[in-house]
């Protein structure tokens, strides 16, 4: 492993020494760039590629898992501090509610030659966003435990469950599912997408007002209780790297983590066994719905309305320059599913290529939503501590929501 | 002290406190009366990778107009004080009139954010700080009777848990007590129950974190009574002796009302700090079973997408109101005690 190790060293070095010049310089004479980004390998490859093309301006980058919290302050700053933000489809909102990015149409029409139609994120006719990969929540499997006991990939969470049940009984691992259930965003996820899976919808047509206190929202409810039943008994601390440290000790057979998790649960590090029998398939559904109980996602770059002309077309420039790189696409294949023109899709791919072809729902894009996200996050915690029932905690969910919109000026 | 040379000499510090804590308290308290103006949205279409679909927006033009007359926002008065995440009001009297028994209505009431959070807060004031005071006096005694040789190297490894990062103790003692972790596998052989975690029960997490704000607080506690009882004088502590008292009664009798006036000041410092019990919440990932009212204001300000600065606010302000209430009957003893001794 160490020896591994030291080749990832060797190779960052002699990319940072002489891979920038792998790119072409896309002469960009002046401005200054500074981007703030989540922090997983795909975003870090599309900035690299983005710094290729700097040219002469100034380009700074901060990659960072707590990118949520920085976002809106830093660029409601006037002048802001970054001149880009990669966000998706939730973490737009908060930007456009705030009105704190501004229309590509212009820089687009000048400098986005090689952006695909498919990758514009069009609001009311104006470009808001370019998208450059997608992303999705799906199941893993150890295909050697499913084998020895003759179970069949599961396709809908009932089966995950049952097959689950058969895991443990069978006395070969004792919390045999893995979801991201920490308390907070991660929960409220795998609420969202377990009620899209039974067909609902979280506000009354047209309204903010909340409606997720219903026969299908008890039901996702149940099936959460129940696949949390079957975790790890610290399922409410657990987030994705928790989740794939579980699974990368050989404690987990099945798992639901995201699509750009992938390229680092098959890396070479780790246990080749474990490595060798990960499998990957599409989203399962629930109650026998069709669409799957996941949520589709973008991630594309956005620029700051609070920031010079100057900056924000050398900023354009560079990232555009990245969101049309077949390069790239060529080269970090497995790391992302590419929606830039060229990406052949790999076995890492499969997750979110099914959830498309299963017409898995993109995350709600509305300006109230991520209050009911948070609202979800710590409201629906003691139900599955067996502390209340279904309907009083929907009903929580709804009580807190109403408070936070009611102060937001949503209700 | 003069009271002109005292005040010549408190005015940098005075001015200090005004600039970085008065004001911005003041200015936390007018944001908690404000609330955001009511949004105009206007139906949209939306084209995104996955497809176009018809949805909302909040509509700019008319919001921005309305932002620049009133920056502030909607004046509320204490409508956010009042609403279902605080000290909900209205759905106590709901509560009140729709439940059958006491039981069942306390049950209600502490399910609501704010109660939840300010009941783990006072059960966690109300175990550590006398805790932190006692085993902090108790060190300090143990340790004044130790031989002087070895007393350096003691007295640096009892002050180890204060000089370690709060979130970097409770990360290590996370880890420690995780299902596979040191403490954690034990506990389950000992208990023989492979189910035990301690991590998702909310009273075991409750007790955790009790114990790590006890080991974390106590050296502060120790190192004051240490210091206080080097002042201690020998003269009595020998009549002491020869009179035939034992070792509890000379404690009992003259080192406590001596270190006195140190145990209401460290009981002071204690309660105001562990009444902002925050760290080792996060560090424990434990926002699942305990929440404390300096949590909440953090979940108000980070971890929604909208950044809910009322919300923050009201609560920021009736923490400090509970932080005064609490302290209020050490406060008046020591106000009591200076006005008798002058």
């Amino acid at each position: 492993m160490r020896e591994t190790n030291m080749k990832k060293i060797l190779i960052s070095l002699l990319f940072l020494l002489f891979g920038t010049s792998a790119y072409a310089d896309c002469n960009i004479k002046s401005g200054s760039i500074n981007i703030l980004a989540n922090d997983f390998p795909a975003l870090r490859t599309f900035v690299e590629t983005a710094k290729g093309c700097k040219g002469s301006a100034d380009f700074k980058v901060t990659h960072s898992s707590e990118h949520n919290k920085i976002a809106v302050p830093a660029l409601t700053a006037n002048p802001s501090e970054f001149s880009a933000r990669i966000a998706a489809n939730s973490s737009i909102v908060p930007l456009m509610n705030q009105d704190l990015i501004r229309p590509l149409d212009d820089l687009v029409k000048k400098y986005g030659k090689g952006i695909q139609d498919s990758q514009l994120i069009t609001i009311d006719g104006k470009i808001m966003a370019v998208a450059f990969m997608a992303n999705t929540q799906h199941l893993y499997y150890r295909e050697d435990v499913l084998k020895e006991l003759g179970i069949a990939v599961p396709k809908t969470y009932e089966e995950v469950v049952a097959a689950s049940e058969k895991i443990r009984a069978s006395g070969k691992m004792q919390y045999p599912y893995a979801a991201a259930y920490k308390a907070g965003w991660n929960l409220a996820e795998e609420f969202v997408n377990m009620y899209i899976g039974h067909g609902g919808e979280f506000f009354k047509a047209g309204t903010a007002q909340p409606s997720i206190n219903n026969a299908k929202g008890v039901a996702t409810l149940n099936m959460l209780k129940k696949l949390a039943g079957l975790s790890n008994p610290d399922y409410l601390t657990h987030d994705s790297e928790a989740i794939k440290v579980e699974w990368e000790s050989g404690n987990v057979a099945l798992m639901t983590l995201w699509a750009s998790r992938s390229g680092t649960l098959l890396d070479d590090d780790g246990d080749a066994k474990i490595t060798a029998a990960t499998k990957l398939t599409g989203p399962a559904t629930v109650a026998g719905g069709n669409i799957p109980a996941a949520t589709l996602w973008w991630d594309g770059f956005t620029l700051a309305k609070n920031r010079s002309d100057a900056d924000a077309e050398a900023t354009f420039r560079a990232l555009a320059h990245a969101a049309a790189n077949k390069k790239m696409v060529a080269d970090a294949a497995d790391q992302a599913v590419w929606l830039i023109e060229g990406f052949k899709p790999g076995p890492k791919s499969i997750g979110v290529i099914e959830a498309v072809k299963m017409k898995a729902k993109p995350y709600p894009m509305l300006p109230q939503m991520g209050l009911m996200h948070g609202a979800l996050g710590s409201e629906i915690v003691e139900f599955l501590q067996g502390k209340e029932s279904a309907e009083q905690a929907l009903k929580d969910v709804e009580a807190a929501y109403m408070s936070k919109a009611k102060e937001q000026g949503f209700l | 002290m003069p009271n002109k040379t005292f005040f010549w000499f408190f005015l940098p510090t005075g001015l200090a406190m005004i600039l970085f804590i008065g004001l911005p308290i003041i200015s936390t308290g007018i944001q908690s009366f404000y609330a955001q103006h009511d949004q105009v949205v206007k139906e949209v279409k939306k084209c995104d990778p996955f497809g176009c679909t018809v949805s909302i927006v909040v509509d700019q033009e008319k919001t921005s107009k309305i932002r620049e007359e009133k920056p502030l926002g909607k004046f509320n008065g204490f409508g956010t004080y009042v609403d279902r995440n605080h000290l909900a009001i209205e759905e106590i009297g709901k509560f009140w009139n729709e439940t059958n028994s006491f039981g069942e209505f306390v049950d209600q009431v502490t399910n609501l954010p704010f109660y939840k959070a300010l009941i783990f807060t006072l059960t966690y004031c109300l175990f550590v700080t006398p805790n932190v005071l006692l085993l902090g006096f108790i060190i300090a005694l143990s340790l004044n009777a130790v031989t002087r040789r070895i007393r350096g190297p003691l007295i640096f490894g009892t002050i180890l848990p204060m000089i370690v990062t709060p979130l970097v103790g409770s990360l290590v003692l996370f880890w420690m007590i995780d299902a596979e972790g040191i403490i954690g596998a034990n506990l389950q052989m000992l208990m023989d129950d492979p189910y035990l975690s301690l991590k998702s029960s909310k009273t075991l997490t409750w007790i955790t974190i009790i114990i790590y704000g006890i080991w974390h607080h106590s050296p502060f506690a120790f190192v004051v009574f240490y210091a206080a009882l080097q002042t201690v004088p020998q003269e009595p502590v020998e009549a002491a002796i020869i009179d035939g008292a034992s070792r509890w009664q000379r404690v009992r009798h003259i080192v406590l009302p001596h270190i006195y006036p140190v145990v209401t000041f460290v009981a002071l410092i204690s309660l105001m700090d562990n009444f902002r019990v925050f760290e080792p919440i996060i560090g424990f990932s434990a926002e699942g079973s305990a929440q404390s009212l300096s949590w909440l204001i953090y979940d108000n300000l980070v971890n929604e997408e909208v950044i809910l600065f009322g919300s923050a606010a009201a609560t920021s302000m009736m923490t400090i109101v509970g932080i005064a209430i609490l302290l209020a009957p050490v406060l008046i003893r020591t106000w009591k005690e200076f006005r008798t001794a002058r």
